[in-house]
């Protein structure tokens, strides 16, 4: 599926969006990602979050990620 | 530590404390007589946090020595009440949300009721000016000053 | 347990009403305890010792006197600090206390606890440190400059392609966005460019850091703390001092504000070590000036906007180069605002980045929204110059441009339902928007978005014999939650408000919950106290059933009582939760619930301001004449509060607007670190400040909750900026507009 990527993330992928990548769950849509792109690990670290569809995910790993549903990579948020 | 004693009344209590002779009575009310209601927000009389009386006049207590309270009349947020029945200014604070966090509302109402004293039907400009040595930074002291409005409507409806 | 998250739509009877906090008699009397209230036998007062220098080396720490003087029972050092978390969290241990050097004025070398505060006071004048001081920098455009002063030797610019190879002050570079801004603008018939300053600013909560430690030999600690996240605190805290965190119960006092300031830990860890190495309960209380200098203030940002637009108001594209300063430790604050800048409008073409920039200032805390205040300050003056260019009302411009369901946030996710334009109408139907203005005064307008969010959430609910109900909460009341969530469980369960006693668990009585930011704590326990309640009344249905014996099937829960259903049970009266609850101990002991949920899908919040001000054009000074807030808190569960968190959000834009400002010297130390000059606003500052609750259900809770506590941050800046413009004459691009700048914008223009 197609995972759109945001903020310092795309530096890690060759500047890329968009990238490819099959994962059933946000678990796996991680580890997939960082294999592909092990430059994103420090990255991931600070924290990510996925929005799936418009809906914004911080600690769901186990989050099934729907065919064709809108995916992207985030920051993970903070607030005050 | 080298304390002073020190004679004091509050909220008509006579009250009796030993306190070094640099120590503020916002220390002294805090950790000697442990009336915690007197909050420290800054130490330097900008914030308005430990507002009391002193023989009736409003006081930050941080500016003022423990010592200096010998043989005076001390007011505090803590003496408000009368019994179980919540000052009018209590009450209405509770009822217009005037609080979100609380840790102002001591001085506001000791503030607030020093200003209700002198002035029964004050304009909401009295009151602004009233309260403007203490600072909330919740609430943009909208529900505040509705709160004091309505107190003091109902202090004048009970004479 | 999992549970269906999704708006429902219910009728509800007292969700919406207006009812007084539970805490408020305690509040009102001074009865209530906070960071600074609580006390121990034999406890010990701890100070700090702090650096007077913005970068230096520490050569030497010589604390031996101190240790030797009466009295003293503890004396910390970095050098009792060793890092626990391979490297982790070593930058918040850092924070806490400098290790081998100082990164800005007001630092922590050393603490001390001794048996009272006069000793204290002695000791730490006794302690000797010889400083090297170190170039620093203060600005974030200075630092980075080629050849500015290096904050730290390590930092290599991320986000960008190639890898550097040369450290740096920038940490990180953001970017956001789709199209391509290059065609956009090219099929502008206006474009605007402009650029924008902010100063820093502190949240300025009342209540400076507090807490009081305790941690004995065995490993077993305690921690009395105000906070926005005691289980937050637990984590970090242990972390840092290599403790085992179900050993260490964090309870979290009365808070006196926070505003994302009481996020992250200063003093706790170093209170905790000090009683740990004295064997000594310590109380740790932060001076005001302490406050300032050294606990998390927002950034200071500067920034440079573009925006293109059609002649019929259409955007082409707009484009944001946003950079804030993080203080001397590297946080993603830049990021955030780069995330926020354009997210309240429908565009095809944008891109914003943002760089996250160190400097020798303290480390930068969340502050209410944080980071989107200032990108909306450069953009939503922006817009007003385009709206202006074009000859277009500013608010229709925002109109025209507003983003909807369906839309592709300038962050990337598409929207769903979303209160932008709803807002946007009601400020343009606003009786404010046509009251007259007179001389010297000026109108102004701006919207701004924040994400809010939900997260981990844990709470308990416990029936008691009576029929009286303990709702129990992780999550910290910072603005009358215990109001909300008692409503919501009184309505779940049918039973009178006050028939609800709502607590706050320190972190040894209920599981983790995250800490309370990101606008949710009432979105996320509320969610958890909805579904706690629905599994107390599976077991009050469980318990009727038995008393009846018949299947559970046949019982429903209607307000506030199982009801036997169908026409064999109809002689059977219904059971209240008040019968069920005096029964249990006969029908199989306590009546509980109990939910853990990851609490996602917050919706995403929208305001407009309203701003009229009077700018005197001697002086310099502007008054606010009238403010009125529109916002969209999808179910408003207890209006007063709604209300509050409108206002008090409002204030605070208009202190950032008009006043507020960290002032350095060139020396790099903080020049007014305290109320007297930095100075918030007061009661008579201010007008009454109106409000309008828009209510657009989140579709991802229950009731439709989104959250409300922090978007009102978000437009002030720019609705005052563009208020102030229009009264003086003159765009305003740095804040605070004080009357100094007032006054050189005016002369500089008349020049």
């Amino acid at each position: 599926m197609q995972v759109n990527l945001t903020g310092s993330l795309r530096s890690c992928a060759n500047g890329a969006e968009v990238v490819e990548i099959d994962a059933c769950t946000i678990r796996e849509l991680v580890s997939k990602l960082l294999e592909t792109f092990p430059e994103m690990e420090e990255q991931m670290e600070l924290g990510i979050a996925v929005s799936i569809d418009g809906e914004i995910y911080r600690d769901s790993p186990s989050k099934k990620l729907p065919v064709g549903s809108e995916i992207f990579i985030l920051p993970r948020l903070q607030g005050g | 530590m080298t304390g002073t004693l020190v004679n004091t009344t509050v909220n008509g209590d006579a009250v009796q404390f030993a306190c070094p002779t640099d120590e503020s009575l916002m220390d002294a009310l805090r950790d000697r007589v442990g009336l915690t209601g007197v909050k420290e927000g800054c130490g330097t009389g900008d914030c308005g946090a430990c507002s009391i009386t002193l023989d009736g006049e409003l006081v930050c207590s941080c500016l003022v020595l423990g010592v200096e309270a010998n043989g005076r009349n001390i007011g505090t947020v803590e003496g408000l009440a009368d019994g179980d029945k919540l000052h009018p200014l209590q009450e209405q604070f509770i009822n217009h949300a005037a609080l979100q966090c609380g840790i102002c509302t001591p001085g506001f109402l000791v503030a607030a009721k020093a200003l209700l004293d002198k002035n029964k039907n004050p304009t909401e400009e009295e009151i602004r000016y009233a309260l403007a040595g203490n600072l909330c930074r919740c609430t943009g002291y909208d529900k505040i000053v509705r709160a004091v409005q309505a107190a003091s409507k109902d202090l004048r409806k009970k004479k | 347990m999992t549970h269906d998250q999704s708006f429902t739509n219910q009728k509800f009877k007292l969700v919406g009403s207006r009812v007084n906090r539970p805490d408020g008699v305690d509040k009102v009397t001074g009865r209530a305890k906070y960071g600074a209230d609580a006390s121990a036998a034999g406890q010990l007062v701890a100070l700090f010792l702090r650096s007077p220098h913005a970068h230096a080396k520490i050569k030497k720490l010589d604390t031996s006197r101190a240790e030797k003087l009466a009295g003293v029972k503890a004396v910390i050092t970095s050098a009792d600090l060793p890092d626990h978390t391979n490297g982790a969290q070593l930058d918040v241990l850092e924070n806490c206390m400098a290790r081998d050097r100082v990164l800005y004025d007001g630092h922590a070398v050393a603490a001390v606890a001794a048996i009272d505060k006069e000793t204290a006071k002695k000791a730490l004048k006794l302690i000797k440190v010889s400083y090297e001081k170190l170039p620093h920098v203060t600005d974030v455009d200075e630092a980075m400059k080629p050849g500015a002063p290096l904050v730290r030797e390590d930092i290599f610019t991320r986000g960008i392609d190639p890898k550097p190879t040369e450290p740096s002050n920038v940490c990180k570079v953001s970017t956001f966005g789709h199209g391509d801004i290059e065609t956009g603008f090219d099929e502008a018939d206006v474009i605007i460019e402009k650029s924008y300053k902010t100063e820093q600013t502190h949240q300025g909560y009342i209540e400076p850091h507090a807490c009081l430690a305790s941690v004995g030999p065995d490993g077993n600690g305690e921690l009395w703390v105000t906070t926005q996240g005691h289980y937050t605190y637990r984590t970090v805290c242990a972390a840092l001092l290599g403790m085992d965190m179900a050993k260490l119960k964090v309870t979290s006092s009365e808070i006196g504000g926070g505003f994302g300031g009481k996020t992250h830990v200063w003093i706790e860890p170093i209170a905790l070590a000090l009683s740990r190495k004295a064997n000594r309960p310590v109380k740790a209380v932060m001076t005001r000036d302490e406050v300032f200098k050294a606990s998390g203030p927002t950034c200071s940002t500067s920034m440079d906007i573009k925006i293109g637009a059609k002649k019929d108001g259409t955007i082409t594209a707009g484009s944001a180069h946003i950079r804030y300063q993080d203080g001397a430790f590297r946080g993603q604050w830049g990021q955030l605002g780069a995330m926020t800048a354009f997210a309240c409008y429908d565009l095809k073409n944008v891109q914003s980045v943002g760089y996250d920039v160190l400097v020798n200032r303290p480390k930068v805390a969340a502050y209410r929204a944080p980071s989107a205040p200032m990108a909306a300050f450069g953009v939503e003056s922006t817009m007003d110059l385009v709206a202006d260019a074009i000859g277009m009302d500013p608010i229709d411009l925002r109109i025209k441009n507003a983003a909807k369901e369906g839309t592709r946030a300038s962050y990337g996710p598409t929207y769903g339902p979303i209160g932008i334009g709803p807002t946007l109408e009601a400020a343009k139907n606003h009786p404010h928007m046509r009251a007259k203005l007179k001389k010297n005064q000026g109108r102004g307008m701006a919207c701004g978005f924040w994400f809010n969010f939900g997260g981990q959430t844990c709470t308990d609910i416990n029936i008691s014999a009576d029929g009286t109900v303990n709702l129990t909460l992780g999550t910290v009341d910072v603005g009358g939650s215990r109001a909300s969530m008692s409503l919501i469980c009184a309505e779940e369960l049918g039973i009178p408000y006050d028939q609800v006693k709502a607590n706050v668990a320190d972190t040894s009585s209920l599981g983790h919950n995250d800490t309370t930011e990101g606008s949710r704590g009432t979105f996320s326990s509320g969610m958890a106290t909805i579904f706690a309640a629905r599994e107390a009344i599976e077991e009050m249905k469980e318990r009727a059933a038995q008393t009846w014996d018949i299947p559970v099937e046949e019982v429903e829960w209607v307000e506030g009582e199982a009801r036997a259903i169908g026409q064999k049970n109809d002689n059977l009266p219904p059971l209240t939760l008040k019968d069920i609850a005096a029964r249990a101990a006969a029908t199989g002991g306590p009546i509980a619930g109990h939910n853990e949920v990851v609490a996602d899908g917050a919706g995403v919040s929208f305001a407009s301001h309203i701003c009229d001000v009077e700018v005197d054009p001697e002086t310099g000074g502007t008054r606010i004449i009238r403010y009125t807030v529109i916002q969209d808190a999808g179910k408003a569960i207890n209006p007063d509060y709604v209300e509050g968190q409108f206002q008090g959000g409002a204030a605070q834009g208009i202190g950032w607007a008009l006043n507020e400002e960290y002032i350095y010297g060139d020396d790099g130390r903080l020049q007014n670190a305290g109320f007297l000059d930095y100075r918030i606003p007061v009661c008579s500052d201010l007008p009454f400040i109106d409000t309008e609750i828009l209510e657009i259900p989140n579709p991802n809770h229950p009731y439709g909750i989104r959250g409300v506590g922090e978007t009102s941050i978000v437009p002030p800046l720019a609705a005052i900026g563009n208020a102030v413009s229009n009264a003086a004459g003159v765009r305003m691009t740095h804040v605070p507009m004080s009357p100094p700048r007032i006054l050189q914008a005016i002369e500089e223009a008349e020049a």
